[in-house]
């Protein structure tokens, strides 16, 4: 991780209001290339709203989103996408009634002559993507409603992986998971770190925050608490900041 | 031999002999349902006819021909109708679009054309169709635009539709019925001229067989290409030769309706034929609008498998916020669905009032509610992102083969409008026990 380059991302001075509440108040977060940054806080905290409005789902009131340096406009999902901006939702965006194959390719189709739609052809790189982020997956012909909740994510996930995400931004990816499928998400995480994809990590568990992130930023009331390294706190440190809003020394 | 998989279906032990044709031959439950209703249908009013009023009259050339004929109006709308629901819209203005689409035909055709064309110009018919067709998608666009920008709900859009566009159609013409219509126009509603005769029937036959089976070749291709599970051999056989049997009967059955005595003689007399001691027999032959509507189900069954377009409908219907993050344009894709429902509902109309050779303040009516109960009985689900246009099109059949046979057993209006209405009910419940029971 190298932190003196230009940050992947960086959301400058962020806010956005709902009928008057402040769901986020001036908040400022960077990413960097191969960097994992857990956002952390309650429910209703924040976090969720800030991170739509650089997977394009919300447009903030103010404040500007810089991916590599360069000032971005994100006005919607297709925006975000153009930046290699991919979302892994805690909703699971997943069309349910479509099977794995047309849900991984939904908006990006591969079309043939004609401008037909090449199921095969979709249905043949399907098979080989799965084949590398989840082996066992055999659901190639059925919708996705017929799906466990784990290879359900692992859809979502091939997804972003399969368009080359620079950007990945993962929304309490193991919420809905068992311990072995959580155990195969967090891998995947490792390893798409290690292609030096950078990724925003909202996560509950503070045990997952701890072994998957390597900075946490933490959120209260919309406003941001502070930022640490996680190897330098323990994870009492974080649960002050989440619970009392309390910066320990380290943070910054 | 080439068709040993690592998942081939039909080797599971398990299954009995029906599940196990039904797995291989990979044909849907549902579909075969829907057809083993329509057959049902048939036989029990024919029956009923035979042994109530001594006269069967609905298993004949003659009535499955009018069958086909008076199915296609509604089998047209109905494919647009799939969308519409899939999409968890509803559009409740067709049959008053429909009025108004084609009274403004009836005034192009009929009180303004001629005058500046001269009766009978091949011109006429031609503007009026493509009058008719802009008038409806742009009426269907305008309720898309409404729905999707403007975020009034369908049913309340279309509700409005359905009183806007009656009560417009009656002020166009002050009420009046628009008749006759220009000859050419009036073949694209059947009748002995409006059919495409024994020949016709028979080339029509042979390509379509032809393309059944050449499809059928070229996706195994594509299948064995890929290495995907394929159907073992003899269930290719057995349903392409139960597709083109099918084709087959079609076109054995028009083509034993023969022309009425009057219009052979008149038809004689014009071609200086002189008819032959047993009269002449010419046959009907496949119907117009019954064409025009199997080429919309063919066309909208290739956009619904083979397009991006299809595939975004059903993303809608079965998500529409996956949809609208997977950066699919939501609202768009409502304007022309709804757009692509007015342009069916123009020809519709084409083929309604070339039917009844005239435009009148009622033509139309209520269509709605059959568009609506054709998509639903053939399987469209009212929650959404589920549908078929060939279950529509059986929808069709089921409603008009319901209304025809309790005309032709005698059953009044009162029965008739009962009946129908049960039906509906009773199919939408057999949908949701199936859905039910497949989960």
């Amino acid at each position: 991780m190298n932190k003196n380059g230009t940050p992947l991302v960086e959301m400058r001075d962020i806010s956005i209001s709902f009928g008057g509440i402040k769901a986020v108040d001036h908040v400022t977060v960077d990413l960097y290339p191969g960097e994992v940054v857990g956002l952390l806080g309650h429910n209703g905290a924040g976090k969720s709203t800030l991170i739509k409005c650089l997977s394009g789902a919300y447009r903030p009131d103010s404040g500007d989103i810089f991916i590599n340096g360069q000032k971005a406009v994100i006005e919607n999902p297709r925006d975000a996408r153009s930046f290699n901006i991919e979302t892994i939702y805690q909703t699971l965006a997943l069309a349910d009634n479509l099977d794995a194959a047309s849900n991984l390719f939904l908006g990006r189709e591969l079309v043939g002559a004609g401008g037909f739609l090449n199921d095969a052809e979709m249905e043949a790189e399907t098979r080989k993507i799965m084949g590398r982020l989840n082996p066992n997956f055999r659901k190639f012909n059925v919708p996705v409603s017929a799906l466990s909740g784990g290879q359900r994510q692992s859809v979502a996930i091939a997804r972003a992986v399969y368009f080359n995400a620079k950007i990945l931004i993962m929304d309490e990816p193991t919420a809905a998971l068992g311990p072995h499928e959580t155990q195969m998400v967090a891998e995947l995480i490792q390893e798409l770190k290690k292609q030096g994809l950078g990724i925003f990590l909202i996560e509950h568990d503070i045990h997952a925050v701890m072994e998957l992130c390597d900075r946490a930023v933490v959120m209260k009331n919309g406003q941001r608490v502070g930022t640490v390294n996680v190897n330098e706190v323990t994870d009492d440190d974080i649960l002050g900041m989440i619970i009392l809003g309390k910066k320990p020394p380290q943070a910054y | 031999m080439t068709q040993t998989s690592p998942t081939q279906s039909s080797a599971d032990p398990t299954l009995g002999p029906v599940a196990r044709f039904l797995k291989a031959t990979e044909i849907d439950t549902r579909l075969l349902g829907m057809v083993g209703a329509l057959v049902a249908i048939w036989i029990g009013f024919h029956l009923y006819g035979a042994i109530v009023n001594g006269n069967g009259a609905f298993l004949t050339p003659r009535n499955l021909w009018n069958l086909s004929v008076q199915t296609a109006s509604v089998g047209i709308m109905a494919c647009g109708m799939v969308l519409i629901i899939i999409t968890r819209h509803i559009d409740l203005s067709v049959g008053s679009v429909l009025g108004f689409t084609a009274m403004v035909m009836g005034i192009v055709q009929v009180w303004i054309l001629p005058d500046y064309l001269g009766l009978g110009n091949p011109l006429i018919w031609v503007i009026a169709c493509l009058v008719g067709l802009l008038v409806g998608t742009a009426i269907g666009a305008f309720h898309g635009w409404l729905v999707a920008y403007r975020g009034i709900p369908a049913f309340i859009v279309t509700l409005g539709g359905l009183l806007v566009w009656r009560g417009a159609a009656f002020l166009l013409a002050r009420g009046e019925t628009i008749s006759p219509v220009d000859a050419t126009f009036a073949l694209l509603g059947g009748g002995p001229f409006g059919a495409v005769g024994a020949v016709g029937s028979w080339i029509l036959c042979v390509i379509a067989c032809a393309s059944i089976l050449w499809m059928m070749v070229s996706g195994r291709k594509a299948r064995k290409a890929h290495g995907f599970p394929l159907r073992p051999l003899w269930a290719e056989y057995t349903l392409a030769g139960l597709s083109c049997g099918l084709v087959l009967a079609a076109t054995l059955v028009v083509d034993a309706y023969p022309w009425p005595k009057g219009i052979v003689s008149q038809y004689a007399a014009a071609n200086n034929i002189t008819v032959p001691e047993g009269g002449l027999f010419i046959s009907h032959g496949f119907a117009i609008p019954l064409l025009i509507m199997v080429a919309v189900a063919i066309a909208m069954t290739v956009m619904m498998g083979r397009t991006r377009f299809g595939r975004y409908v059903y993303a809608i219907g079965g998500n529409p916020d996956a949809a609208e993050l997977s950066g699919i344009n939501t609202r768009l894709m409502t304007v022309k669905i709804f757009a692509l429902m007015g342009f069916l509902t123009g020809l519709s109309a084409i083929v309604a009032s070339a039917r009844q050779t005239s435009a009148t303040i009622s033509l139309g009516q209520l269509d709605e509610l059959y568009v609506i109960a054709a998509a639903v009985i053939g399987g469209t689900s009212l929650a959404g992102g589920v549908g078929t246009i060939y279950g529509a099109i059986l929808g069709a059949f089921v409603m008009q083969s319901l209304k025809t046979g309790m005309v032709l057993i005698g059953f009044d209006a009162a029965i008739q409008n009962i009946v129908v209405g049960i039906v509906l009910v009773l199919a939408v419940y057999v949908d949701i026990l199936y859905r039910k029971r497949a989960k």
